[in-house]
């Protein structure tokens, strides 16, 4: 059975702290959760529920509303490239193509060493400076197919 | 021009405090909390501040609708969930100048007598989080927040919340839905949440950039914003610009500035030599401007609605000659199906059935029927749902299709 470990929680007494009831405390611990184990499964939505008191179906319905709370693994690197209006004009497609051609996944597959994923997002905030993308708590900005390759190696071998 | 938001973005170390209290900062906070909350909300009104979240509701009067006296607590949530496609402004105040943010929100908590406040961050920006808590870390261990706020006898606690990728939260009923640790439906109004908000009680919800206008609003007195300006549209107003321009970024301009002088001066104009085709002024969800209905329209709510577009949340989009419009509204579409929370069928239904349509047309499988048919449903959606997001797809939709199209016919076979 998963559980989180002491720092986490540690975390997570100090999250409860920060609201007035406990329910507002839930997407952050879901938060940590998903830093602790991945992904939000089945088994993680129960480990969170009977921490707090929820049944595990009211977890994952919250859960599932949230694109950034993950219905399944993802890559150690999982690349998240936006695709709205200013992305787009400035070229995000190109750079989708370098993608897929480096690491030979589609969307939201996993590549063989379990290094990437990558996905298509929404606005995320950088259209001054698009296309963008997001990798973990990390963007890359004005991006270009070349620099799309850049980055893929670096990380590669990180 | 006079800067109120962005004047000390060129001053290196704005993240770091001893640098801020050496530049003046957290005076205009002093200043207020040795006036009257009634009064603070006075000045506050009649500066003539609006929201700058994209409704332009007017703040000192949202502020008075908080019932005083009531037996439970005030709530002050800043909004900082900026997902309006085009728009980057609030992300510039964070990470350039965390520390004005934290000294407008004490202004309005002391103003509201609220004690415990929220920043709901988009979680996309978690990078902005720490330079945010760091900011956060330094204001704690300066004094300026805490039990007694810069020596005096209120207290006043401010956390951070991520959100985690849902447009619809940045609505500020869906913010308090999502706050409390639910989905984040938004919520049918009335009740109002300066009644009935977070947690069921008294709550006021404002932009980043509506709480970082007044530091400088109570440093230099209402009077001085107010005469800044146009008749209905005070202050300064930031705009973040983007696509086909030379120099994309945040500029800082008073209210009723020319669109084309800020396009072709602070936004160096539409680069290669190419023809400026369309500008969206505010942000996707309000109507896209041609190139001719640009001349002469000033920057403010009521010139840009005159102009038949809104002022929105002031994030720009510009669009050159080779744009093809019904692909770029099929961006647009897309975004408004995939961020529909779902709870009203006509924007569930509606979002989804306008963006497969618009698909289609540019996949050269459509025909000149559909194109009434979207405007037909725009209609469906129109004014018919919980909250405004339909109708934010009803804006582009309308005014792409009616002003482009000949583009759209084109992609039609009969
Ligand atoms: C679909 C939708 C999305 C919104 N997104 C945001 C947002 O990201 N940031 C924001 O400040 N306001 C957003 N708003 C406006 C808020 O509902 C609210 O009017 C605003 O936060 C109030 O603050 P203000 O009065 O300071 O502008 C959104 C509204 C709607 C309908
Ligand atoms: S209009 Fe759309 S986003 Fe708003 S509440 Fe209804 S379904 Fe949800
Ligand atoms: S459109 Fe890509 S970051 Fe805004």
């Amino acid at each position: 059975m998963i559980q989180f470990n002491e720092e986490a929680m540690r975390q997570y007494q100090a999250i409860l702290k920060r609201y007035p009831e406990k329910r507002p405390a839930l997407i952050p611990v879901l938060i940590l959760a998903q830093k602790e184990f991945g992904w939000i499964s089945q088994e993680v939505a129960e480990y969170v529920g009977s921490l707090m008191g929820y049944p595990a179906s009211d977890v994952l319905s919250v859960a599932t509303f949230y694109t950034m709370l993950r219905k399944k693994p993802v890559g150690k690197y999982h690349m998240e490239i936006c695709r709205n209006v200013s992305c787009w004009l400035m070229g995000t497609y190109p750079c989708v193509d370098e993608i897929k051609r480096r690491l030979g996944v589609e969307a939201e597959e996993i590549t063989e060493d379990g290094k990437f994923s990558w996905n298509l997002t929404e606005c995320l905030g950088s259209c001054g400076t698009a296309p963008a993308m997001q990798v973990g708590d990390r963007y890359y900005e004005n991006l270009t197919p070349e620099s799309v390759g850049e980055i893929i190696e670096k990380l590669a071998n990180d | 021009m006079i800067k109120t938001l962005l004047m000390n973005i060129d001053e290196p170390d704005q993240v770091e405090i001893g640098r801020v209290r050496e530049r003046g900062g957290y005076a205009a906070l002093e200043k207020a909390l040795r006036m009257e909350p009634a009064a603070l909300i006075e000045e506050v009104k009649a500066s003539g501040l609006r929201g700058r979240g994209g409704a332009g509701f007017p703040t000192g009067m949202k502020w008075s609708f908080v019932p005083k006296n009531s037996d439970k607590p005030t709530y002050l949530l800043c909004n900082a969930d900026e997902s309006e496609p085009g728009t980057f402004k609030d992300r510039k105040l964070m990470e350039c100048d965390p520390h004005l943010l934290i000294e407008g929100m004490a202004i309005a908590c002391y103003a509201l007598d609220c004690h415990l406040s929220y920043i709901y961050l988009r979680g996309e920006f978690e990078f902005i989080a720490h330079t945010l808590q760091k900011a956060l870390d330094e204001a704690y261990e300066a004094g300026i927040l805490g039990p007694s706020v810069c020596g005096r006898d209120y207290a006043l606690d401010i956390y951070l919340h991520l959100g985690q990728g849902a447009y619809i939260c940045g609505e500020e009923t869906s913010l308090i839905e999502s706050l409390e640790g639910n989905r984040g439906y938004p919520r049918i109004k009335p009740p109002f949440p300066a009644t009935h908000g977070f947690l069921a009680s008294p709550t006021v919800v404002n932009n980043v950039e509506t709480l970082c206008a007044l530091p400088w609003i109570i440093a230099n007195g209402s009077a001085a914003y107010a005469a800044m300006g146009t008749e209905k549209s005070k202050g300064t107003k930031l705009f973040s610009v983007s696509g086909h321009v030379a120099k994309p970024g945040v500029y800082e301009v008073e209210m009723g500035y020319p669109l084309m002088d800020f396009i072709n001066n602070e936004s160096g104009g539409v680069p290669n030599g190419r023809k400026l085709k369309a500008v969206i002024p505010g942000g996707s969800s309000v109507p896209v401007l041609r190139a001719e209905e640009c001349e002469g329209v000033l920057l403010d709510y009521e010139s840009l609605l005159k102009a038949g577009s809104m002022l929105g949340s002031g994030g720009m989009i510009v669009f050159d000659e080779t744009v093809r419009m019904p692909e770029a509204l099929s961006v647009i579409a897309d975004f408004y199906a995939h961020e529909s929370c779902g709870q009203c069928t006509p924007c569930r239904e509606g979002t989804g059935w306008a963006a497969k349509i618009l698909r289609n047309l540019i996949a050269g499988k459509g025909k000149r029927p559909d194109i009434d048919l979207l405007l037909k449903i725009a209609d469906m959606m129109e004014g018919k749902t919980i909250c405004p997001l339909a109708d934010a797809d009803v804006m582009p939709i309308r005014s792409f299709i009616t002003k482009f199209r000949s583009e759209f016919e084109e992609l039609c076979s009969n």
